[in-house]
């Protein structure tokens, strides 16, 4: 399967150059722009590890493509998004998400069904491959 | 008429109160002089007087009967602060290219309100005045509210911000599907279209405005299959997804017991119509507060008031009550889709939806500024005849904080069901990076959908299908500044 999370997982994967675009767009809107990686891709997993704070203030994208280099030779098999927040008043939240790496494998999730009372199902969502081994080893 | 013939309020408390009967205007319901103040509330109408009735005259019986007056002089007015609580039409312009319609502005003081009460503020403005006879139509087009009056609402108990994060989804439109046929499908078959959707690519699938508890479908086997179809979609995606379970019932208790169901199996959006009244909308929406439920509210019998000019409530002021009344989805148009709605007046209604601060907008139909004092902004959706051939259009009125549903776009999709939620799903992606790479999409839109076509099947029939389809019909509801024609 393909976990289908951020704004742009129904397409191709982006390339490098598709990347930068999208980072000059945030820059052009004055956003901050932070590198996260995960080996726990649950779809409430929200906190994803920060690759370093958040860059704020941003003129030039090329360092943030460098540290996405960096980020993925340290984890060429994580999943990585690179997340934008705008700071304006009454927004103040992540405006752009969007993966830019994942593993060469995704075997997806479980859904574990626990019969109550009536017809009533509490459902769990479990991820392969994080029930099977310890975080940085998953994939 | 210049300003010394106009009607004046009788100052002489003797001749003004005794009795019988007097003009609205002599009554004090006219003041070309009134200063509004920050803390009154304001009321735009737009008035059509009976042939023969002084539209002055007329302006002063509408601020009159949706305050304190009644039809004769009574003396106990003169045991209350009676000059504060009329309120006082205070400006009267020719509506633009419309002989014998007028715009009336009336201001009301606050304390002619109670708080955090739509039903108690609808009571005024809309209540009596609508029936007046020497009018022969009335329509409120737009109100201002203080922030005095604002802040005694809740507002929306999601709002768009805390959907996005509750949903881990950014950057982009949301997309949803109204399942469909809307009625006779059975719960199991009903599930059925609401798992192809999701796992296909959307976001929501949606009950539609009159699935409530037939005998085809009850409405806890609904729940109990929508459920089971969204948890499996989640799981097939990776992704949150959604349904919107229509918790319209006959009674509050019913609605509380329906959404309370709806909780508990995991829902993370409930549904309810506009149909059920203002203050049925208000306790949903601390039912949703209290338990972290998002609030979708379907427009349904609004176009009844709404859509024709000279009489009724324009749906921009629905959509402040509705922000106040504290809804996280309203219906408020498509402009391109198979409903009523010129563009620039739909893009008037997502800014009242939208907005931090309203800005006079006259083209958009926007008469006042409106600060919204930190009230929680409401998701517009757009449904209605809308399809993936009409994705830049969409995104290029709308923006990114929308949610758009395409019903017979997804589920009439000649390769079934998941097939048309990923021709939605991809179009959209793809004219999101386009637009974010800088690309003009206005114009540049078909091509920019051709290109993902040549890597995706499922949008090359989408777009075979319905590339052409057009709705193109004058609208109704239309500004009054500028000449404004249906987009195709």
């Amino acid at each position: 399967m393909r976990i289908t999370q951020g704004t742009f997982s129904f397409l191709p994967d982006l390339s490098d150059e598709q990347i930068k675009k999208q980072l000059e767009y945030c820059v052009s809107k004055g956003w901050a722009i932070g590198l996260e990686y995960t080996d726990d891709p649950h779809p409430r997993n929200t906190y994803w590890e920060m690759f370093g704070n958040p860059v704020f203030d941003v003129v030039d994208v090329a360092p943030i493509v460098e540290e996405l280099a960096k980020c993925r030779a340290a984890f060429p098999k994580h999943y990585i998004r690179l997340t934008a927040f705008d700071a304006t008043l009454g927004t103040e939240s992540v405006v752009l998400s969007f993966i830019v790496n994942r593993p060469p494998h995704e075997p997806g999730f479980r859904l574990v069904r626990t019969e109550e009372h009536g017809r009533t199902i509490r459902y769990r969502i479990e991820s392969y491959a994080a029930q099977h081994a310890p975080e940085g080893s998953r994939y | 008429m210049s300003k010394n013939d106009e009607p004046k309020q009788i100052t002489d408390a003797k001749k003004r109160y005794s009795a019988g009967v007097l003009k609205y205007a002599q009554m004090g319901y006219w003041d070309s002089d009134y200063t509004p103040k920050d803390t009154d509330v304001l009321a735009l109408f737009r008035l059509t007087p009976q042939d023969g009735v002084d539209p002055i005259e007329a302006a002063a019986a509408v601020a009159g009967e949706s305050s304190t007056a009644t039809w004769t002089v009574v003396w106990t007015d003169r045991l209350t602060a009676c000059d504060r609580y009329r309120a006082k039409a205070y400006r009267l312009d020719p509506v633009p290219n419309t002989p014998g319609q007028y715009f009336c502005y009336v201001a009301y003081d606050l304390s002619l309100f109670e708080e955090g009460s739509i039903a108690n503020l609808t009571a005024s403005i809309i209540g009596n005045v609508f029936g007046f006879k020497p009018l022969k139509a009335l329509r409120l087009e737009d109100m201002r509210f203080p922030v005095a009056y604002v802040k005694t609402f809740a507002g929306p108990p999601t709002g768009i911000v805390v959907e996005r994060e509750r949903l881990d989804k950014f950057g982009r439109p949301l997309l949803g599907a109204t399942t469909k046929p809307k009625l006779g499908l059975s719960g199991r078959n009903y599930g059925r279209v609401v798992y192809e959707g999701l796992k296909g690519g959307l976001d929501f699938m949606k009950d539609d405005e009159n699935i409530n508890s037939q005998p085809f479908m009850h409405w806890r086997d609904r729940f109990l299959f929508v459920m089971d179809a969204v948890n499996r979609a989640s799981a097939a995606t990776g992704e949150v997804k959604g349904s919107y379970l229509n918790v319209t019932a006959g009674t509050m208790e019913e609605m509380y017991r329906r959404a309370t169901f709806a909780k508990e199996l995991g829902a993370v959006i409930v549904m309810i119509d506009l149909v059920i009244g203002w203050t049925a909308i208000q306790s949903m929406s601390s039912f949703c507060r209290q338990n972290d439920l998002v609030l979708h509210l379907h427009r349904a019998g609004h176009s009844t008031y709404t859509r024709q000019k000279n009489h009724g409530v324009s749906f921009r002021v629905i959509a402040k009550w509705l922000r106040l009344a504290g809804v996280d989805h309203m219906h408020a148009g498509t402009a391109v889709g198979k409903l009523e709605g010129d563009p620039f007046t739909v893009q008037g209604f997502y800014n009242v939806c939208r907005d931090t601060k309203t800005a006079v907008d006259l083209q958009r139909g926007l008469f006042f500024e409106q600060d919204w004092a930190g009230l929680r902004k409401v998701m517009p959706v757009a449904s209605g005849g809308i399809h993936a051939g009409q994705m830049h259009q969409l995104l290029d009125l709308f923006g990114d904080d929308v949610v758009l549903q395409f019903g017979g776009g997804t589920i009439g999709h000649p390769q079934g069901i998941q097939a048309g939620a990923t021709a939605n799903r991809v179009a959209l992606e793809a004219m999101v990076l386009a637009r974010n790479e800088g690309r003009d999409i206005k114009n540049e839109g078909p091509e920019i959908l051709r290109e993902a076509a040549k890597w995706c099947g499922p949008l090359r029939s989408a777009l075979d299908l319905w590339g052409s389809i057009t709705f193109n019909y004058a609208s109704t509801d239309t500004s009054d500044f500028v000449p404004t024609a249906s987009v195709s």
